[in-house]
């Protein structure tokens, strides 16, 4: 005879001991969104506006025409916003034809801009172009405008892309650690051993999500301490509140590996259903860029998924500082989905 | 259904059909307390199907289960605490260890035996720390026993328990399987390997097709054949069935691998008869060897096929 411990607890332990032994799933939880958040960091890194190429050539070919190009060379370059460079005639058409500037400046009396009218930079290239010329040429501005910039914390894409990244990361820790580990069971004939023993059925389930939310906070710290160090990407609001945003994200995640692992046999079925879930969330969901660009008829859609709901509610807080009745609606959308899931889940799971 | 006391393992009129097949096809047992029972039989006679029934892990279509003198419907959760399991290849987590496996599954179980005592039966206590996933094919038997040991059960139900496994560790495991019924335990088991049956088994179910066609001791079962005894023998060329069926003794002349085997009466009687036939038919005899009547003769009486066909 001997005492037992608490089978929740050693389930839960064997859970977390089978996840820490595998390396593959550390590196995909802790490590790849780390690499990504650093990757795309560098990307997108703060710098100075963009400078748009611009060609400027001289047509007559004879010397003051030439001379009045060089000049404008010059005074085009005294714009932060271009990039102009001295081109032979053709040599600039086949430059302007082929993408590499996006404006060419054709010095002679008037001056020609040639330019492709559809595209955004080469209007604004036209525009400052136009603006430099006559300014030099003796252009006096009738109204004095004071221009400020800003550069605001919080606004860059590295603010808006860690957010998305726990989110993403959420899901797809939730999905996979559940989906793969009891499918795996299953397959491996290991569910139908456990259930030929007293142990309970809820304890079993209980000890996959507990196993999974174990992780949680190294995750968190990793993500959001990641971009709060590297990147200084700041939280703005309530702590507790992320935390429990985060909470409820991978509940509900978990929820969705179970419901993808209740009746498939094999890893590949699992796999594929668990791609088939999450690519759309991926695509969709408001990850990498804002899902507001998708059109209209399909923003509803969108919203209702729950990567989407719960990005919305990361940003939330960590960007606007959002308080719990600001981001209600979309951790409701979020919780709805894991009750659901869970409730088809445990009504149609199969032990063996 | 009545239950008595002596009574572990009872079922009656068990059916189950998958889509193309019918496994168990009205099949009634009783298993005594204390006792070793052994489910003999060629794969797919219906003997997986018939344990997980009795284990409480597949739903019969028909017929009626009882177990310990209740039933799964009534008390299933009880039950479970008082059987112990190992399934046919029962595979485990490969990443824990073999204590950590034993831990995890005497956590189930209200009451039981100490884990590292468990180990220290079955030999594991060396490989306690080593990972479910790099042990040897008997290893993972005995763990597999072990897991099921360490509820304390009344009764130990066993799917193949020795399949696969190098005569040493079948030895060992036997060993398990004694010592367990030293304790008052009873065992169920299923195999396909006769010497086995005759080795463990108080009594013995022969089973093909789902049906139960033979049931006793191993000393009964061999008793019941006439023939108490087999000659089995090769010539060059060989003889033919008619030859041998009218030998006086003979019953049921069948091949074993390339020879023949006679179940006889009397070897005294038989033999020179055989000899002088074989010398008649202008034949060459290869080898001849006599042995005592076994269960596999006793499959090979009710059924015409050889227990193992390989």
């Amino acid at each position: 005879m001997s005492r037992r411990s608490s089978p929740l607890l050693e389930l839960t332990l064997c859970r977390a001991k089978e996840f820490i032994r595998e390396p593959e799933a550390v590196f995909w939880v802790f490590a790849f969104p780390m690499l990504l958040a650093v990757a795309l960091g560098f990307a997108f890194r703060e710098k100075g506006p963009d400078q748009i190429p611009v060609g400027v050539v001289a047509p007559a070919g004879d010397a003051a025409s030439r001379a009045a190009a060089d000049r404008a060379v010059t005074t085009l370059a005294g714009s932060p916003v271009l990039l102009p460079r001295r081109y032979e005639e053709t040599e600039g058409r086949e430059a302007l034809r082929t993408g590499k500037i996006s404006l060419l400046v054709e010095m002679q009396t008037p001056p020609v801009f040639r330019f492709d009218e559809t595209r955004p930079d080469s209007r604004i290239a036209r525009l400052e172009a136009d603006d430099a010329l006559q300014q030099a040429a003796g252009r006096r501005d009738a109204l004095q405008v004071r221009a400020e910039k800003v550069t605001e914390k919080g606004s860059r894409y590295i603010d808006f892309l860690v957010p998305g990244l726990l989110g993403m990361n959420l899901m797809g820790t939730g999905i996979w650690s559940l989906a793969f580990s009891v499918t795996n069971a299953r397959n491996r004939k290991i569910l139908k051993r456990l259930v030929a023993t007293p142990m309970r059925k809820s304890d079993y389930l209980l000890s996959q999500i507990l196993g999974r939310l174990g992780f949680l906070i190294p995750e968190m710290i990793v993500l959001v301490g990641g971009g709060w160090l590297l990147f200084d990407v700041a939280v703005r609001g309530s702590l507790l509140l992320l935390t429990a945003t985060c909470l409820l994200g991978a509940m509900t995640f978990c929820g969705m590996g179970l419901l993808i692992a209740s009746r498939v046999e094999t890893m590949e079925g699992a796999s594929g259903l668990a791609n088939l879930v999450m690519l759309p969330m991926w695509l969709l969901s408001g990850v990498f860029f804002s899902s507001e660009r998708f059109p209209d008829v399909v923003q509803p859609v969108v919203k209702a998924l729950p990567l989407t709901a719960l990005n919305q509610a990361l940003r939330g807080v960590m960007i606007e500082g959002s308080s719990l009745t600001e981001i209600a609606l979309p951790l409701a959308i979020v919780a709805a989905w894991g009750v659901a899931c869970f409730a088809v889940a445990l009504k149609i799971f199969r032990w063996r | 259904m009545t239950g008595s006391s002596s009574t572990a393992v009872r079922c009656r009129g068990l059916v189950k059909r998958y889509a193309d097949v019918v496994a168990v096809n009205g099949l009634d047992l009783e298993v005594i307390r204390g006792e070793c029972f052994g489910l003999l039989g060629p794969n797919g006679a219906g003997k997986t199907t018939t344990i997980e029934i009795l284990e409480g892990l597949t739903e019969p279509d028909a017929g009626e289960v009882e177990i310990l003198g209740t039933t799964w419907a009534r008390e299933g959760d009880r039950l479970r605490e008082r059987l112990g399991i190992s399934l046919q290849e029962t595979q485990l987590a490969e990443k824990l260890t073999v204590l950590e496996t034993i831990r995890l599954f005497r956590s189930f179980y209200r009451t039981g035996r100490d884990p590292e005592e468990v180990l220290a039966r079955l030999s594991l206590d060396e490989k306690r720390k080593a990972r479910v996933g790099k042990l040897s094919g008997g290893q993972k038997q005995r763990i597999a026993v072990a897991c099921a040991l360490v509820g304390d059960p009344e009764i130990l139900f066993l799917d193949e328990p020795t399949t696969g496994l190098d005569p040493q560790s079948r030895l060992e495991l036997w060993q398990q399987i004694t010592d367990f019924r030293a304790g008052g335990g009873t065992v169920l088991l299923t195999t396909h390997y006769m010497d086995e049956a005759e080795r463990l088994c108080d009594r013995v179910a022969i089973v093909d097709h789902g049906q139960v066609i033979a049931l006793g001791t191993p000393a009964e079962l061999i008793s019941s054949l006439q023939a108490a005894n087999v000659i089995e023998f090769l010539a060059e060329p060989d003889l033919d069935e008619a030859a041998l069926r009218v030998l006086p003794g003979v019953t049921g002349p069948h091949r074993r691998g390339p020879n023949w085997a006679l179940p006889v009466g009397a070897l005294a009687q038989t033999v020179p008869l055989l000899l002088a036939l074989i010398e008649r038919s202008g034949s060459r005899l290869v080898h001849l060897t006599t042995h005592r009547a076994t269960l596999e003769d006793v499959f090979v009486a009710h059924t015409g096929r050889a227990l193992r066909e390989d």
